[in-house]
């Protein structure tokens, strides 16, 4: 090999690792959430699922009009899911049991270490000071790679726009709301009390109040305070949380640190492969020029690296 | 094509014609035919009239998904984000094109120039495999227009689609540069072939590095959605592994599927030198995809083990998982193995196609089939979303199809040069053929008289 050829591979080999460098994921230990995160408690206990919740986003976020009024029960037949028109949505459950039905509110969860956020190729998503995880439509692209990523399903993405779709969620009120100090617009309507409003660290107390003072009502376990890293929503229970639709198996662990095994092995193969290639090859030519009449035949070499 | 051959079409595959003149580009791109003989050529091969079919009715509904959204013409579901377009598209086409590659690794790398008669159409799967896995990524994307951002506008380097986006767009340039020696080769600019031999080493490393890394990070991509993808098909440690190490017998078997079909097809195309050595060549690509498989079975196998994951296998999910590993995989290693021992080429190639569809399987497996198999409802792609897979996948083959009758892929190109030092690279049976015919498109008019 000619020395202006390996020197050639070498630049190459470099341009590509100095391109790569970029590509490393911030392996941060364990972010436990920004000190003054807001968050919303939701005591399923209080909820008598009169969707007024619903209404307040539907108005505050200038929704467009959803198919069936705010009071039509109808919609408790089937469960639900936020969408792109409707950021968040209440569904029913145990509606069988003697004690009555529960319901609970869905929206997005404004996790402490967000999926979305963390597989955004275009960082869209912010998780700001205040607890939301908002985002910018200006740079979404559309691959919808947060929506898989989502371990809540909770961001819907507005298919029937042909110009501009893009991907919408619960932003927590960021911009009218919760910027200026203010709760969000479904804590401030709910006539039960069952949202409460407050600093994170705070909601969690005095969930774990309310478990202590009235255990019979209550299951123990805030969900929130630790899945997939801890969110900004928790919710109190009177039943286990999987008969409530929530998905319990969910690792406590934030979706990324799945995706560290990978991205930590990115540098190795960006570093380690010039060389050994470039190398392989140099022994290759070698051989070539040392025994001419090798038999290629013979030399079956498995053509994966 | 075959019938016009018979009476004397003098097949291009080198600048000069017959009677020693330079050819013209609009020759050339006819295939040395006047323009009626190329239409009545196009409209006598009867897959064509299927391809117009599939476009009369497919480019409408391509177009109109660009006018009435994605909810008209996909299944437009928020639980289900990805659907045909990248469960097919996308993770299918990609693996498949990891041909590229692995034969530019074997012929520049490991120095196998008895693999050359195939490499550079290994290098042409990948290159379209991959430009047409970004075609399928622009019909998917919500706004398509705006697919440079992650390079220009907005970055988010943690995200492995970035990374997919970053790779695939270079790894596309690197596989231009390596296929454009065959076009410049046709189009007469030897300075340009020069000058990318030179930095062929580059290119092929690079190559390696790119395509370990994305074909890895299209499954790792997965990771993000533990909940989701099924325990069998999702392996946190080693999701990536599975995807790469399952991507090279996909890539080698795709080449030894596309080869047999062109062999068939359009055996007018290939020279003695890829039709004498294809079987030979094919037996080594089948060995080589044969320890792909082994190792992926066995990385599979200890995915599950290192989760602890048995349980699954008894389930109905664990039914539909032993179904691709043993006909996907576990099958075809066994006909290939077999194949190659005796040299029963037909059972290589049928172990070959078979390993195709075990990865075009997997792939469609982890994005859609079991994707979200904690939900209670499935989603079945619409009709329109089917219809735009199909027609972009026919664009594909058109041109495929295009490029292999043109570009020296199949042949080796002939210069008066080469003529004299490399005698055995010209066709025999095709010079022996011109010969005899005195006069070619004489006797090839007179046959269209006969039609």
């Amino acid at each position: 090999m000619k020395r202006r050829n390996f020197l050639k591979a070498c630049l190459i080999g470099g341009t590509t690792i100095a391109l790569g460098k970029t590509n490393k994921g911030y392996a941060s230990g364990s972010f436990e959430g920004y000190p003054e995160a807001m968050g919303v408690l939701v005591d399923t206990t209080r909820c008598i699922g009169c969707r007024s919740c619903e209404a307040a986003c539907n108005k505050e976020q200038k929704l467009p009009e959803p198919d069936t009024s705010f009071d039509d029960p109808s919609v408790f037949e089937h469960d639900r899911r936020p969408t792109a028109k409707a950021y968040t949505v209440v569904n029913r459950y145990q509606k069988e049991q003697p004690s009555g039905p529960v319901y609970r509110k869905v929206q997005c969860n404004h996790c402490n270490e967000p999926a979305c956020l963390t597989s955004c190729f275009v960082n869209a998503y912010t998780k700001t000071q205040e607890g939301a995880v908002i985002y910018n439509s200006k740079v979404c692209v559309g691959c919808r790679n947060c929506m898989i990523a989502c371990p809540f399903n909770a961001p819907g993405y507005d298919y029937d726009s042909a110009t501009n779709p893009v991907v919408k969620k619960c932003i927590l009120c960021y911009d009218t709301r919760l910027k200026y100090g203010r709760p969000p617009a479904c804590v401030e309507i709910c006539p039960q009390e069952a949202l409460t409003f407050g600093h994170r660290a705070d909601l969690i107390k005095l969930a774990h109040e309310r478990i202590r003072a009235t255990p019979d009502r209550y299951v123990d376990h805030v969900y929130g305070e630790k899945e997939v890293g801890g969110t900004s929503w928790l919710y109190l229970a009177p039943v286990g949380f999987d008969k409530l639709g929530f998905d319990t198996t969910l690792s406590n662990d934030p979706i990324i640190s799945n995706v560290k095994d990978f991205l930590g092995m990115v540098p190795m193969v960006l570093s380690i492969w010039p060389a050994l290639f470039s190398g392989i090859h140099l022994l290759c030519k070698n051989q070539e020029h040392g025994e001419h009449g090798h038999d290629t035949d013979s030399n079956q070499e498995d053509t994966k690296p | 094509m075959k019938k016009m051959i018979q009476h004397g079409l003098a097949i291009v595959d080198s600048p000069y014609d017959d009677e020693g003149k330079k050819r013209t580009l609009v020759n050339k791109l006819l295939l040395g035919l006047t323009p009626s003989q190329y239409l009545l050529q196009a409209f006598r091969n009867p897959f064509n009239w299927i391809l117009a079919a599939i476009f009369a009715i497919g480019i409408p509904i391509l177009i109109g998904r660009f006018f009435f959204g994605l909810a008209w013409a996909t299944s437009g579901s928020n639980d289900y984000p990805w659907g045909l377009f990248l469960g097919f598209g996308l993770f299918a086409m990609v693996p498949l094109s990891s041909s590229g590659f692995q034969l530019g690794t074997a012929c520049e790398i490991f120095g196998r120039h008895d693999l050359e008669p195939i490499e550079r159409l290994a290098l042409l799967n990948g290159l379209l495999g991959y430009f047409f896995a970004v075609m399928y990524l622009l019909a998917d994307l919500g706004q398509p227009w705006r697919l440079p951002y992650p390079m220009v506008v907005s970055f988010g380097p943690a995200a492995v689609l970035f990374l997919v986006a970053w790779h695939v767009a270079t790894y596309l340039s690197v596989q231009v540069a390596e296929v454009s020696t065959a076009f410049f080769e046709w189009i007469g600019f030897p300075a340009g072939k020069r000058a990318i031999r030179k930095i062929t080493l580059g290119l092929t490393v690079s190559g390696i590095i790119l395509s370990t890394l994305h074909q890895g990070a299209l499954g790792a991509l997965f990771t993000y959605a533990p909940g989701k993808v099924h325990p069998l098909w999702y392996s946190s440690s080693f999701q990536w592994l599975h995807f790469f190490v399952s991507s090279l017998p996909g890539g080698l078997c795709m080449v030894i599927t596309v080869s047999t079909i062109v062999a068939k097809t359009m055996a007018w195309r290939g020279d003695s030198r890829f039709h004498e050595k294809l079987d030979k060549v094919t037996v080594s690509l089948a060995k080589g995809a044969c320890m792909g498989i082994a190792t992926y079975i066995t990385i599979k196998l200890i995915g599950i083990a290192h989760d602890n994951k048995w349980a699954y296998l008894d389930t109905g999910w664990g039914q539909w998982f032993m179904f691709e590993i043993i006909v996907g995989f576990m099958l075809p290693l066994t006909l290939m193995t077999y194949g190659v021992h005796t040299r029963k080429m037909a059972i290589v190639r049928i172990g070959a196609f078979m390993t195709v569809f075990g990865v075009v399987l997997n792939r469609v497996n982890t994005a859609m089939i079991t994707f979200n198999w904690k939900l209670p409802h499935r989603e079945i792609p619409p009709w329109r979303e089917v219809i735009i897979s199909l027609t972009i996948f026919a664009t594909y083959i058109v041109v495929y199809r295009f490029i292999l009758y043109r570009l020296p892929i199949l042949y080796k190109w002939r210069r008066q040069e080469q003529e004299e030092t490399v005698p055995e690279a010209v066709p025999a049976a095709a010079r022996g053929r011109r010969e005899a015919s005195t006069v070619p498109v004489a006797s090839y008019s007179r046959m269209t008289k006969l039609d």
